[in-house]
């Protein structure tokens, strides 16, 4: 990221071009908006966390009854179940190389699924199908991963290569059709993700893809040379799991950020999302743009997928290799704030938030949907700023919009 | 109902909007609110109406002081607001959005739509309103649903009524159908007050004039006392051309020619109905007509953003007529859209980025797919100079610009480049007396660099003030063509209401 010395002078909201006289501090605290920009979600997640503790506390319904004899006691049971609870969040997010570790892993398709859908809300693109373009494009990778025999150098770009293939062309689909006919990409992103898992469980049943002596939907394993490297791998040790497609994460961040900010491109497509119509007057093909800010978002999804494979056990597609990120990414493309650097940031945090939920888990007795919950929290207080806004009464010199007012 | 502002003053972080105002707003009696844009006109009315909280200073209704928490305080208190932009709702009736949030009720709290439009009948008879309480907001023209604006007031029996740029979105017709229906609000004893940046329409239509330059009250006056050079001159705060000089046209080759055009509209209605014409470089074309007569697609298929069906376009020679937009920009034709904000700048973009919106991908600024905003900004820096933008910095959001500022990007970005024909819809609409001035001045410049221009405008005096010739379109075609010396507004009017239809054009 350090390539570009200019880089550092913009702050997670800035879609203006350089100014190079400034100095980064000066103009990051000069901002308005920019400081809003890291207060808010800042307000959000304590807030979220804060809302976490009380659930925490009522949710042990032992402690709740002694409230009636032993006041006190329970008061201070509670807190040190808290206490406790978060304690093991951190220590688990963040306490052990492992724990940082894993973290980073969790964060990997997180940040590259976040770029995906930040890069088509810059545009104006509603992309809810990131889930679907990952289905697609973690396939192909996965046909390629098992079907070819090749040196890792050639076979592990080539897998992630696919990957962003099969994720552009199920991008492509809903892209074409809001460009030639208006049909919503919202509707046709949701149902295109229920047509990408009914793909994906037909193709893991074929004879070609499951293992031999498997009748359940899974794909064979992919080749050893398509895997993604352990960036720990020289540490020796099997529990540090996080790959090379975290370097490749952050290159994307970088890419994106230079995309969206420094390439014609980029700026055909914040134009076109603030704008259509100004757009189309200045003369830009609206009509390219849209199935080619798709096909790129669906790209990327097909990317992060693909990187899951080859990055991690079980090395393999499985009705559910993309879990939920598809749909993770869009409150972390939100959270971020439609930057590519506030994305990266919003998905470690994420990242860091499943990582320690499960030692939590472990810790305590406080289950892992309660990360979900912090998270959902997170999410509609970051998607309702005028509420953290009011709880905390942060002055800001205009509201409501969420960065550049794209949805 | 007798309305005081004693003493009003708001002050916004950083601006004193206004600044300890006192008016009188008089039963019976028309008051012009006359300012630039960003004067403070409309903070003062959004005070007056309950949406802003004065920071100091009291308002008076019959002498006694009273405060509004909000609208519905001022509403009570008898005020009544027909903003600029109408807050109806498109697929209601007239008489849903009239009663909206005041409807009358029978038994069981069901509404009692019969009696809501019987009042509206009623108000509409009172002042020849002539507005049907069932038809569909979304089918009325503009005109219409401004009337249905001023229904909704007098249903709630305000007795004051504030006009924010009233005339902004009306065709002159409209307009004089809209003076016609103030004065005899006021006769009928209401209090009137409207807000303008038009001089022609202070002198008009108020009986009291009061001027508002940066937040303050600077003048106050009846309607006889001042010509319209001397008002301009105290609501701009300077000495102002309101015609600018120009020397006799001299036209050379045709840069533009239109032949045999059809445009169809989105319906796949025919609005432009095999139109021909010709532009020479070194004069400015007027193009007259009442809005909605086909100018718009005309425009539209002349810079490609729609496709003709039939005839050809011609710039300086070449067929352009199955060109791109960008394409025939590249060829020659520099386009100023008519809403600014809907089609000439992205409002969240900064100066910079709108400097730059129709020539980025030009080699000056950008090396493949890398944009080189060094160079784009330093252009824009001198474009923010040579156009008179005024701008905290080249960073600035185009959005919080004032609407001449806006404009003068607009009109800065197409001008700075080389071009044969430029296309200048409604240049100077919404658009301050300042800025006017300015912009007038800049079409005139480019005329005498050899260029041609067609200036499409539906107001009147710009038309006769700046163009060599006149056409004049209705209904889709083109009816008549006028030298400007052979002509005046009453002929022209009669032209554009269609008055010469079906004959050939004179």
């Amino acid at each position: 990221m350090s390539a570009d010395a200019n880089s550092t002078d913009h702050g997670p909201l800035d879609s203006q071009p350089p100014n190079r006289a400034r100095t980064a501090i000066g103009r990051t605290l000069s901002s308005d908006t920019t400081r809003e920009a890291v207060i808010v979600p800042g307000l959000a997640l304590f807030t979220a966390l804060l809302f976490g503790a009380v659930i925490i506390v009522i949710s042990d319904v032992d402690n709740i009854r002694r409230l009636d004899n032993d006041f006190l006691g329970a008061i201070g049971d509670s807190l040190s179940n808290v206490g406790t609870a978060y304690w093991a969040l951190l220590r688990g997010s963040l306490g052990s190389v492992r724990a940082v570790s894993e973290t980073l892993t969790s964060a990997t398709p997180l940040i590259i699924t976040g770029l995906a859908l930040g890069l088509g809300f810059r545009a104006g693109m509603f992309n809810i199908g990131a889930q679907g373009q990952m289905v697609i494009g973690g396939l192909l990778a996965t046909l390629v991963g098992f079907g070819l025999s090749m040196p890792a150098v050639i076979h592990i770009p080539l897998a992630l290569t696919a990957g962003a293939f099969g994720g552009a062309i199920w991008g492509y689909i809903p892209g074409y059709l809001k460009a030639r006919t208006g049909a919503h990409e919202v509707i046709t992103t949701i149902m295109l993700n229920s047509i990408a898992m009914l793909v994906l469980q037909y193709v893991l049943l074929r004879d070609w893809v499951r293992p031999e002596g498997r009748n359940t939907p899974l794909s064979k394993p992919i080749e050893d040379s398509a895997h993604l490297p352990r960036l720990l791998g020289f540490l020796d040790r099997t529990d540090l799991r996080v790959h090379f497609g975290l370097l490749l994460a952050l290159v994307l961040v970088y890419a994106v950020w230079w995309l969206l900010f420094r390439s014609t491109l980029g700026f055909e497509f914040r134009a076109l999302g603030h704008n259509p119509t100004s757009s189309r007057f200045s003369g830009m093909n609206v009509t390219r743009l849209t199935t080619l800010v798709f096909a790129l978002s669906g790209a990327l999804a097909g990317v992060a997928a693909a990187s899951q494979i080859q990055g991690l056990e079980p090395h393999r597609a499985t009705t559910g290799f993309a879990g939920a990120i598809g749909f993770d990414a869009i409150s972390i493309a939100l959270l971020g704030r439609m930057h590519p650097y506030g994305i990266l940031a919003a998905a470690v945090l994420f990242g860091g938030l499943r990582a320690g939920g499960q030692e939590m888990q472990a810790v305590t007795d406080v289950p892992v949907d309660m990360i979900l919950i912090v998270q959902s929290l997170i999410v509609i207080f970051i998607a309702a700023p005028a509420l953290i806004r009011t709880i905390y009464r942060v002055r800001t010199g205009e509201g409501q919009h969420l960065a550049g007012g794209s949805i | 109902m007798h309305l005081e502002l004693r003493g009003i003053t708001k002050v916004f972080p950083g601006v004193v909007a206004n600044d300890d105002i006192n008016l009188e707003i008089i039963e019976g009696r028309i008051l012009g609110l006359l300012g630039e844009n960003g004067a403070g006109k409309s903070t003062l009315m959004n005070i007056l109406y309950g949406l802003y909280a004065q920071t100091s200073g009291e308002i008076l209704i019959d002498g006694t002081p009273v405060s509004f928490e909000s609208p519905s305080d001022a509403i009570a208190a008898g005020i009544g607001m027909v903003h600029q932009h109408f807050m109806l709702v498109p697929v209601f009736t007239v008489t849903e959005n009239v009663i909206l949030g005041v409807e009358p009720t029978g038994s069981g709290g069901r509404i009692d739509y019969a009696q809501g439009a019987r009042r509206i009948a009623e108000i509409s008879e009172t002042y020849n309103l002539a507005v049907d309480p069932s038809a569909l907001i979304e089918q009325l023209p503009v005109g219409v649903q401004q009337r249905v604006e001023i229904i909704k007031v007098l249903f709630r029996h305000a007795n004051v009524v504030i006009f924010d740029e009233p005339t902004a979105v009306l065709t002159p017709q409209e307009v004089s159908e809209f003076y016609r229906i103030v004065r005899q609000l006021r006769d009928d004893g209401k209090s009137v007050v409207f807000i303008t940046h038009k001089l022609k329409e202070v002198l008009e239509l108020a009986d009291d004039i009061a001027v508002l330059r940066r937040g303050r009250i600077v003048h106050t006056s009846g309607p006889g006392e001042h010509t319209e050079q001397e008002l301009a001159e105290i609501m701009v705060g300077r000495a102002v051309e309101l015609v600018v000089a120009k020397t006799e046209a001299e036209p050379g080759e045709n840069v533009l020619e239109v032949r045999d055009l059809v445009v169809r509209d989105d319906r796949n209605q025919v609005v432009v109905d095999h139109v021909g014409f010709n532009v020479r470089s070194g004069e400015i074309v007027g193009l007259a007509g009442v809005q909605g007569n086909g100018q718009s697609r005309l425009v539209e298929a002349l810079t490609g953003l729609r496709r003709s069906a039939d005839g050809s376009i011609h710039l300086a020679g070449d067929d352009v007529t199955d060109l791109s937009p960008r394409d025939r920009h590249r060829l020659g034709i520099a386009h100023i859209p008519e809403d600014r904000q809907k089609g000439g700048l992205i409002l969240d973009f900064s100066v910079a980025e709108n400097a730059v919106l129709d020539t980025y991908y030009d080699e000056r600024y950008s090396r493949g797919l890398r944009m080189d905003w060094e160079a784009a900004e330093a252009d824009t820096t001198m474009l923010v100079e040579q156009f008179d933008v005024r701008t905290p910095d080249i960073h600035t959001p185009a959005g919080s610009l004032s609407g001449g500022n806006q404009q003068k990007i607009v009109v800065g970005r197409e001008f700075n480049r080389d071009f044969a024909l430029c296309i200048a819809s409604q240049p100077t609409r919404g658009v301050d007396v300042g800025s006017i001035e300015f912009i007038h001045e800049q079409l005139i410049a480019k005329r005498d660099l050899g260029a041609g221009l067609l200036l499409v405008s539906t107001e009147l005096d710009e038309i006769m003030a700046l163009s060599d010739r006149i056409l004049v379109m209705f209904a889709g075609k083109i009816v008549a063509e006028f030298l400007p010396a052979e002509t005046d507004h009453t002929k022209l009017g009669l032209a554009m209401a269609g008055a010469y239809r079906g004959e050939a054009a004179p």
